[in-house]
């Protein structure tokens, strides 16, 4: 829903603007209604704020009022990103980071959505399932480190199955209560349009269910980067985490920004794909909220 | 020939003693009820006199119900709610196919929407419609079927005045069209009178009053004869009418 606020409030002060001229017509004063939306959307609004920090950085900087050793230079952090990724081992950082995001995700949001499918759709499934992921979910997922690195070693099974375990409970959640909350209205539908079960549930419980599970999808990717972050500082030999870590140990502030600009740039490129995906996939609900 | 004349000798649906309760309180008191095929019967009650609760059991919704007796009914059933129920994810030719397959079937969706006037709105979104469209487009999904029997419980109850007089003349058409038995719940006394060949008072229970109306279509409410029909529904519904 919110993805879709831009284009309305532009349409509904597009409306005002017509109405205001076309009554022009008449004498006397028009009456035409305040508007409560906030107006017009500036282009490209989002990045003015970004922009603002970044020229108050700069003249911090330029005009040495920023300890060099805290905040370095935009400039000198730029520097540093560059020297890392032609000299150092930053490609080879980001990609082993980006390796155990994707691969934790995936089997997360794959069991997350599984699980979900099992207990929603059965009661069977459902007494066996919702009763355990419940539990889980009491327990906070960085919590379990200590016994992951028993179980499965410090290497990348342990990294990637705590990353998994981050993601899988929010799509698990969000789309089991998508799922067992279906319209009853619509099952009786269902029932008079005599539906057999697999269409039921193929073309009323599982449409129905993909709002909340994109609800879901969106908490995970968020959480699947919180899980990044905090498992490469503690205990990792490579990826940005591990970089950024040594950055700390030399007092290479400038090393630490890069290595958090890059986790900014992931987090926005994944949340920017979700949303784009989700506003395909529910391109009905666009009109729902004019 | 046959089939006609068993269409015309069997009633469509036959109710003995059918009665339904909630939590113990009676809402329907062992109903004895024929409908002859291709009649168009109108049920009226007061609010919560159970019309619902029949019209649900007739299309066989009641699920969980404490309740007994007797329903026969038609093997293809449709059902017209007071809301449109169109599921929002799905654009209107396909809401309006929902449980309807073959290979034909998008030819028949497609005529059954220009039989509403909503030609040419196939792929329009349910949400883009009006109240009076949406109506419309679920009226398609029923006849799309081509129902023996069409069950409808207020279909028209959120349209305005204007609107409900349309949706009148419209359904009225489709039923001389199809001719399946009709069975529409309402509480407006006059779209019963300008619908219906028969119409039921349910009270207490039971069928309180049954009166056929056998004035030529289309009606107008004005009809004095259809004026002291409305004198003896009100009457059996417990409202005197004032002076008009
Ligand atoms: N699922 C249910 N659980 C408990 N009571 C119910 C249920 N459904 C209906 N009832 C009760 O049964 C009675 C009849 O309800 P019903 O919906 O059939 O009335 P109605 O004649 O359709 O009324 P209206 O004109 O307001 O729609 C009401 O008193 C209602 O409270
Ligand atoms: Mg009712």
């Amino acid at each position: 829903m919110t993805t879709t606020a831009p284009s309305t409030s532009a349409s509904r002060t597009a409306d005002g603007t017509a109405a205001s001229t076309g009554t022009g017509a008449r004498p006397g004063r028009k009456r035409s209604r305040r508007t409560l939306t906030p107006g017009r959307r500036v282009p490209a609004g989002r990045l003015i704020g970004p922009a603002v920090v970044l020229a108050l950085w700069a003249a911090g900087s330029a005009a040495g009022q920023l300890d060099p050793g805290a905040i370095p230079a935009p400039w000198t952090v730029a520097r540093t990103a560059v020297r890392l990724w032609t000299e150092g081992t930053l490609p080879s950082d980001i990609a082993t980071s980006l390796r155990r995001a994707a691969l934790g995700f995936a089997i997360g949001l794959t069991a997350g959505v599984v699980l979900a499918l099992a207990s929603g759709l059965s009661r069977i499934g459902e007494a066996l399932i919702d009763g355990t992921v419940q539990l889980n979910r009491a327990v906070p997922t960085l919590g379990l480190i200590p016994l992951f690195i028993l179980w499965l070693g410090i290497g990348e099974t342990f990294k990637i199955a705590i990353i998994a375990i981050v993601v899988y409970i929010p799509v698990y959640l969000n789309t089991h209560a998508a799922l067992s909350g279906i319209d009853t209205r619509f099952v009786e539908l269902a029932e008079v349009q005599g539906l057999s079960r697999p269409q039921f549930i193929r073309q009323v419980v599982i449409p129905g269910a993909l709002p909340g599970f994109f609800v879901g999808l969106r908490l995970a990717v968020t959480g699947s980067w919180l899980g990044l972050v905090v498992l490469e500082q503690i205990n990792a030999t490579s990826g940005l985490g591990y970089l950024m870590f040594q950055a700390q140990n030399y007092g290479q502030t400038d090393i630490i920004l890069v290595g958090l600009l890059i986790y900014g740039v992931f987090g926005l490129v994944s949340d920017s794909v979700v949303r784009l995906i989700e506003r395909r996939v529910l391109s009905w609900r666009r009109t729902l909220s004019v | 020939m046959a089939p006609h004349t068993e269409r015309l000798t069997r009633p469509a649906v036959r109710l003995r003693g059918l009665t339904r309760s909630f939590a113990g309180r009676t809402v329907l008191d062992g109903i004895d009820l024929d409908l002859p095929a291709g009649q168009f019967t109108a049920l009226l009650g007061h609010s919560g006199s159970g019309k619902s609760t029949l019209l649900r059991a007739v299309a066989g919704l009641d699920h969980g119900v404490e309740g007994s007796g007797e329903i026969s009914a038609p093997e293809r059933v449709s059902v017209v709610f007071q809301d449109s129920r169109l599921l929002p994810w799905r654009r209107v030719l396909p809401n309006v196919l929902l449980g309807t397959d073959g290979k034909d079937a998008a030819e028949r969706g497609r005529a059954a929407l220009a039989e509403v006037g909503l030609a040419g709105r196939e792929r329009a979104w349910p949400s883009e419609l009006s109240g009076g469209e949406a109506q419309r487009a679920a009226l398609a999904r029923s006849l799309v079927r081509e129902p023996e029997l069409l069950l409808a419980d207020e279909p028209f109850g959120a349209l305005d005045a204007l609107t409900k007089i349309r949706m009148h003349g419209l359904l009225r058409d489709l039923w001389q069209r199809h001719r399946p038995s009709v069975l529409l719940v309402t509480h407006d006394v006059d779209e019963a009178l300008v619908l219906a060949d028969r119409i039921l008072v349910l009270d207490s229970g039971r069928i309180g009053l049954d009166l056929a109306l056998d004035r030529p279509h289309p009606r107008s409410p004005r009809d004095p004869v259809l004026g002291a029909c409305r004198e003896r529904l009100l009457a059996a519904l417990g409202v005197t009418e004032e002076a008009a």
